[in-house]
């Protein structure tokens, strides 16, 4: 290694940096194969059926002089694992076709949007405490620099969705930008909460300001913002964003079967689609660490080592493996979320998506934020007493009015007024039907 | 002239930029310059990292890049605009004369700014300029009346907006 140390020292930096990035994206592209399996067994258990069990087991056989005789008659099952391999083969040894009267250029690009965007999210994670090895880059504004990237991501299933020259790829693309828009406010909002409490927008002191003991007097549990009332209502909101943001059921409007047969993608096939396949699970699973990051503590497990006399965990902890053996560990606990959460709900109407993200979510967020605040201030002025109660009876009365404005008089009074794009078409019809001479019946 | 790391980017991003605004006017098709469009803001932003100046850079991205470009590209879409091959003259005036007043007035401007740019050499912000904590403080105390103008005024838009989408068609 001595070598490296006496070369210029630029060129040092940017060889970290460069090592760094190997470093970010590893964990999150080698994995793909694997959660796309563990995806389709656990759905299948959930929906009483078997799923890929077989691909890949070995029987070797009883008679043949061609097997060693220790062999003979065993079988080696790998569970399946090696459908998700059998079918990245197949989709990239598979003809390349491309429709006709496409815009070729931007049907490229489309897909390495996508992937762009899955690959650089993760850029200010970090993934354990050693600081030779991640973040690739520790900015100042690392939780920014994630809500610009995921941003993007509506780019790529645009433009996928323009260039097919496709009506249904259109009405993808369109549903996706739209909702991509819609949930990106409340997950902003979200996610401001946090950085006031955090008083950071760097990834890694906001896993550093969840190390100490919980609401500052529960000794053996960790400061995790989940734990906190303000990071229980954040880390709800954002969840739901982030399914919404990865275009994941009950959120995936953009690529309804039974309306738009594949939305966005329905004419690539092949490599093409496979990359947008892998880019979706890809941000799956870089979203789960956002995350987990920001709500669960980043790379430590939820105990507070030092208080229960188990010193030697913290330093586990902070090396490179141990850090990124627990974000792997809370990668998956997210997966088996998004999973469970596919099998569970059906899919939203369009309306119905946008009532959530509009009227409920982003309206939650911003109170949210309001009691944050006020926590914050009169706790820095007042001591912590008075802030818990004062923010307690905020959060009532901002349920009282959140209950008082869903009652039913006053939706249906909401409802008449609002600007619904779903309901409009019908009653400027049912007008035209009052206002005609009932002559002519139909 | 020294040729520093700093330099070599400066160079590459500066490029692309300049490439790709000119294809924001040299593209027929309104979905191409909307991307071109797009690329120059986030080539953009790289320039302000590349002065360590992240928080601009970012919200340069954020801002432009995600949001207001993808509802450009969204109205573009929707209202299906393909390449205009109606609208081409063969001899056309107004070539010639603006293309005088554009030489004209980059000529002007550059006579002012290139003199002091060349004697810049890797111009850098100091440590704290430009971090958020910075820019927070200083908002929130010397220009609170003006960021709560412009809030308001923003709010004001989206009154205004909610008010003309709202008028009922009967």
């Amino acid at each position: 290694m001595d070598w490296l140390r006496s070369l210029d020292p630029t060129l040092q930096d940017v060889l970290a940096a460069l090592g760094r990035a190997i470093l970010a994206i590893i964990p999150v592209f080698a994995p793909v194969p694997f959660i796309i399996w563990y995806e389709r067994r656990l759905l299948s258990w959930m929906q009483d059926r078997i799923g890929p069990n077989r691909t890949g087991n070995i029987t070797f056989s009883r008679t043949s002089k061609m097997i060693p005789s220790f062999l003979k008659g065993k079988k080696f099952k790998l569970f399946g694992l090696a459908q998700s391999i059998a079918d990245g083969i197949k989709l990239f040894t598979k003809e390349d076709i491309m429709p006709t009267k496409t815009d070729k250029f931007l049907f490229i690009l489309g897909p390495l949007i996508a992937l762009f965007v899955a690959l650089t999210l993760g850029g200010t994670i970090p993934w354990s405490g050693d600081r030779r090895f991640t973040p690739v880059a520790d900015i100042n504004v690392g939780l920014l620099y994630v809500m610009a990237i995921s941003s993007l991501g509506a780019y790529g299933l645009v433009l996928a969705g323009y260039s097919s020259n496709n009506k249904y790829s259109l009405l993808g693309a369109l549903r996706a930008s739209a909702q991509l828009i819609s949930y990106e406010l409340a997950m902003g909002v979200s996610l401001a909460a946090m950085v006031m409490v955090t008083g950071s927008l760097k990834m890694t002191e906001i896993v550093a300001a969840q190390e100490g003991p919980l609401l500052g007097f529960i000794g053996f549990l960790p400061n995790w913002n989940i734990f906190t009332p303000f990071g229980l209502v954040s880390g709800f909101i954002f969840l739901i964003c982030i399914f919404a943001e990865t275009n994941r059921p009950p959120f995936d409007l953009a690529e309804a079967e039974n309306e738009l047969v594949a939305g966005y993608h329905t004419e690539y096939s092949t490599k093409r689609w496979g990359l947008f396949m892998m880019a979706e699970y890809m941000a799956m699973f870089t979203f789960s660490m956002v995350f987990s990051t920001v709500f669960l503590g980043g790379y430590h497990l939820p105990l507070r080592w030092e208080a229960i006399g188990m010193d030697f965990m913290t330093s586990i902890e902070n090396s490179y493996l141990g850090g990124l053996s627990v974000m792997m560990l809370k990668g998956v606990v997210g997966l088996t979320l998004y999973i469970w959460v596919r099998a569970t709900y059906p899919r939203f109407r369009y309306d119905q998506l946008m009532n959530l993200g509009w009227k409920f979510l982003l309206p939650v967020a911003t109170g949210n934020l309001i009691v944050t605040a006020t926590w914050i201030m009169i706790t820095k002025v007042y001591g912590a007493a008075p802030g818990w109660m004062f923010s307690f009876g905020l959060y009532a009365v901002a349920v009282a009015v959140f209950v008082l404005l869903r009652s039913k008089k006053s939706t249906q009074y909401l409802d008449t007024r609002s600007v619904d794009m779903i309901n409009q078409p019908a009653r400027r019809t049912v007008d035209l039907v009052e206002s005609k001479p009932e002559e002519v019946p139909a | 002239m020294k040729l520093t790391p700093e330099l070599i980017i400066f160079g590459m991003l500066a490029g692309m930029a300049a490439l790709s605004a000119v294809g924001v006017v040299a593209f027929k098709n309104a979905v191409r310059s909307a991307l071109c469009l797009v690329f120059t803001f986030f080539i953009l932003g790289f320039l302000y990292f590349a002065l360590h100046m992240e928080m601009l850079g970012i919200t340069q991205i954020v801002v432009y890049t995600g949001a207001i470009m993808v509802l450009f590209l969204f109205v573009i879409m929707l209202l299906n605009l393909g390449a205009s091959h109606v609208l081409e003259e063969k001899s056309d005036p107004k070539k010639v004369v603006g293309l005088t007043f554009g030489v004209a007035l980059a000529v002007l401007l550059a006579s002012q700014i290139v003199p002091i740019l060349i004697k810049v050499q890797a111009p850098k912000a100091m440590p704290q300029f430009g971090s958020p904590q910075v820019i927070g403080s200083i908002l929130f105390t010397d220009y609170v009346y003006p960021f709560e103008a412009v809030s308001v005024l923003l709010l004001l838009g989206i009154v205004g907006s909610v008010l003309l989408a709202k008028r009922r068609l009967s």
